[in-house]
């Protein structure tokens, strides 16, 4: 014992919490984003040229000016990262720029293939890729608020309940409220109309409800692992437990009937069911949800139009390509610019992304499959995963269970809709509707995926932090060395 | 023209090989946690002779590899929970993961119910079980060993 070295040595409880010396703070690794950012900023700026060449546009310094606008905007969220969460995971901005970056260019080479079908047949349509670009910028300012004026996500957790009847209530008002506020746009009955602007509340609930679930399963836990019977192997829950589940499972049907959204509503059962398998480990419960869903939308297959339609369109969209409305058409023209990008794809700007009808919000995936290749897909696809695996390793390592809840959810949430949305365009799964996070055209979308990021960001800053040391506990001596005192009864 | 597209594929791969380095390079840094000092070094040779009552506890692999608590007749919890004596920051230890606790002048071990479980030495802890010096006993990617 003669050693001055050991911290606390003989004090056995503040000994050995902390073991990280103050002098030796581990790196907060902001430069390597930075790097990855230019990169990025660089890849997006050559898309962007490679796309006004092919479409023999003339080139002006215009086009290096927007690559420098793009870069700002992106080293702002850089240094709101510095300033707000300097620990935070530096794969995981890149990542999005890349990807929002890519998706304005795509828009972007939509709006001029469409100019050119307009200027042939006189529709009436307008560019979108600017309004996409202030989106951007105010999905950032976003961001950086959501990094500000939430300093611990821990406190998310205290309204969870506050959060779980927002996100409740935003998830079904645009199917219960009448028509002139809340229209069906191509079948679906999923925004709401104010003024201008149409907003789709669906995609702030995603972020609202998974708050509300962290936290509820962050109290309840011990209610979702006792044991019933044993069945097949699996612990089957107590019938009394599976309220919550059944809860979930009836809000999702009323989704799926109410707005016609079959991918809001896979989403929104997905990301219940995976929190509820990370909270528990338990199979069954996955298990009984898959059997639930599956119980569901083969009694809306059976009931509605809309999923007939959609199922028989992923069976042979080829057999439906003529038919009217809800035909196969759009996936089928997916399926072929598809085919037509092939291995290596046909160079930016030299495919026809006109072909495809919703090609810059639902199908843009497809489109960058036609100009890019199955390189290129699978590239972005890559981008998608390390994005995902940075938030789940975040989750992993962040020290308090709502915060793995939450990060878990959020990143399996978007790596969920890329499935649900890819498996669509490529006739994996039926097709849903639902936009690519970051790539789609689409103002929602973007501006609750920012919200997201910032989210994920701010929990992978509470990951690698380095450990506060703790306040040395008051010694107590144990409870047989404490003195015992007599204290006489009064008479 | 054909350069330039397979330029572009290029480059974006080289992006994404380039975040998956940033992914490897950064594995260690996410455990929130470094190697502290050098192992082996803070024996001191008072201890290892004298009386044959084991004095300390000390760990020998794993994140926490060179910390030694003294041995005062206090049973010892270990896990990831804030409270216990040994806190472990290690994915496959429980909250609540294993218990030392002294009875007469042995040492027992007993697993708390941890999901990834307790060895002394090859042995899978179920019941308490008497702890000689010098045997390691591990938990997720720790071993401690007592030592007189």
């Amino acid at each position: 014992m003669g050693s001055p070295a050991p911290a606390g040595e003989g004090s056995p409880v503040a000994s050995v919490a902390t073991n990280t010396s103050p002098g030796l703070r581990p790196p907060t690794r902001r430069g390597t984003e930075l790097v990855m950012l230019s990169f990025a900023a660089g890849l997006v700026t050559l898309a962007l040229i490679l796309v006004e060449l092919n479409q023999e546009r003339s080139l002006s310094l215009r086009i290096v000016y927007l690559g420098l606008a793009y870069l700002g905007l992106f080293a702002c969220a850089h240094l709101a990262v510095r300033r707000w969460a300097p620990y935070a995971d530096p794969a995981i901005l890149p990542c999005v720029a890349l990807l929002n970056g890519l998706g304005l260019v795509m828009i972007h080479r939509i709006d001029l293939a469409l100019e050119g079908v307009k200027y042939l047949d006189g529709s009436t349509w307008s560019p979108v890729a600017f309004k996409q670009v202030i989106m951007t910028a105010i999905g950032l300012l976003l961001f950086a608020a959501t990094l500000k004026f939430l300093s611990d996500h821990r406190t998310l957790a205290r309204f969870g309940y506050t959060f779980g009847l927002a996100g409740l209530v935003a998830l079904l008002l645009p199917g219960v409220l009448p028509g002139f506020i809340a229209p069906t746009i191509n079948g679906a009955k999923i925004w709401l109309r104010v003024g201008q602007f149409s907003i789709q509340p669906g995609e702030f609930a995603k972020i609202l409800l998974m708050v509300f679930f962290a936290a509820f399963l962050v109290s309840k836990r011990d209610l979702f692992t006792t044991a019933g019977r044993r069945f097949l192997g699996m612990d089957l829950p107590r019938a009394r437990d599976l309220g919550p589940l059944f809860a979930a499972w009836g809000v999702t049907v009323a989704v799926m009937v109410l707005q016609k959204d079959l991918g809001s509503s896979l989403l929104f059962f997905g990301i219940v069911l995976v929190l509820l398998y990370v909270a528990t480990e338990r199979a069954a419960w996955v298990v009984l949800g898959v059997g639930l869903f599956s119980g569901g939308a083969i009694i809306a297959w059976r009931l509605f139009d809309h999923v007939q339609d959609r199922v028989a369109n992923w069976q042979d969209p080829i057999a439906r390509y003529d038919v009217e409305f809800g035909g196969g058409y759009q996936i089928s023209q997916s399926l072929f610019g598809l085919a037509t990008g092939g291995i290596g794809g046909a160079g930016l700007g030299a495919g026809r992304p006109e072909m495809i009808p919703e090609a810059n919000s639902d199908f843009i995936t497809a489109v960058i499959g036609e100009e890019l290749g199955f390189i290129g897909l699978a590239a972005v696809l890559l981008i998608y995963m390390v994005f995902a695996l940075r938030g789940l390793r975040s989750a992993i390592s962040v020290r308090d269970s709502f915060g793995k809840l939450l990060g878990g959810g959020l990143a399996f949430a978007v790596c969920f809709q890329v499935f649900i949305v890819v498996g669509g365009v490529t006739k994996l799964i039926p097709m849903t509707g639902i936009t690519a996070p970051f790539l789609s055209y689409g103002g929602s979308s973007l501006l609750a995926n920012y919200i997201l990021v910032a989210l994920l960001l701010r929990i992978s800053a509470a990951a690698r932090a380095p450990q506060r040391a703790p306040k040395p506990k008051p010694q107590q001596p144990a409870i047989a060395d404490q003195h015992t005192v007599m204290v006489e009864r009064p008479k | 023209m054909q350069l330039t597209r397979a330029g572009f594929l290029v480059l974006l791969w080289l992006f994404v090989l380039a975040a998956l380095r940033v992914v490897r390079s950064d594995l260690y840094a996410a455990s929130g946690l470094r190697a502290s000092g050098l192992p082996g070094f803070r024996r001191s040779e008072k201890s290892a002779r004298g009386s044959k009552a084991p004095r300390q506890l000390v760990v020998t692999h794993g994140a926490l590899t060179g910390t030694r608590i003294s041995l005062d007749g206090r049973p010892i919890l270990i896990g990831r929970a804030d409270d216990s004596t040994l806190v472990l920051d290690d994915d496959f230890a429980s909250t609540r993961h294993a218990r030392l606790s002294m009875r007469g002048t042995d040492w027992y071990v007993e697993d708390l119910g941890s999901t990834n479980g307790t060895y002394l030495d090859r042995a899978k802890v179920t019941a308490p079980l008497r702890v000689p010096l010098g045997t390691p006993i591990r938990i997720g990617k720790t071993v401690i060993e007592l030592r007189s």
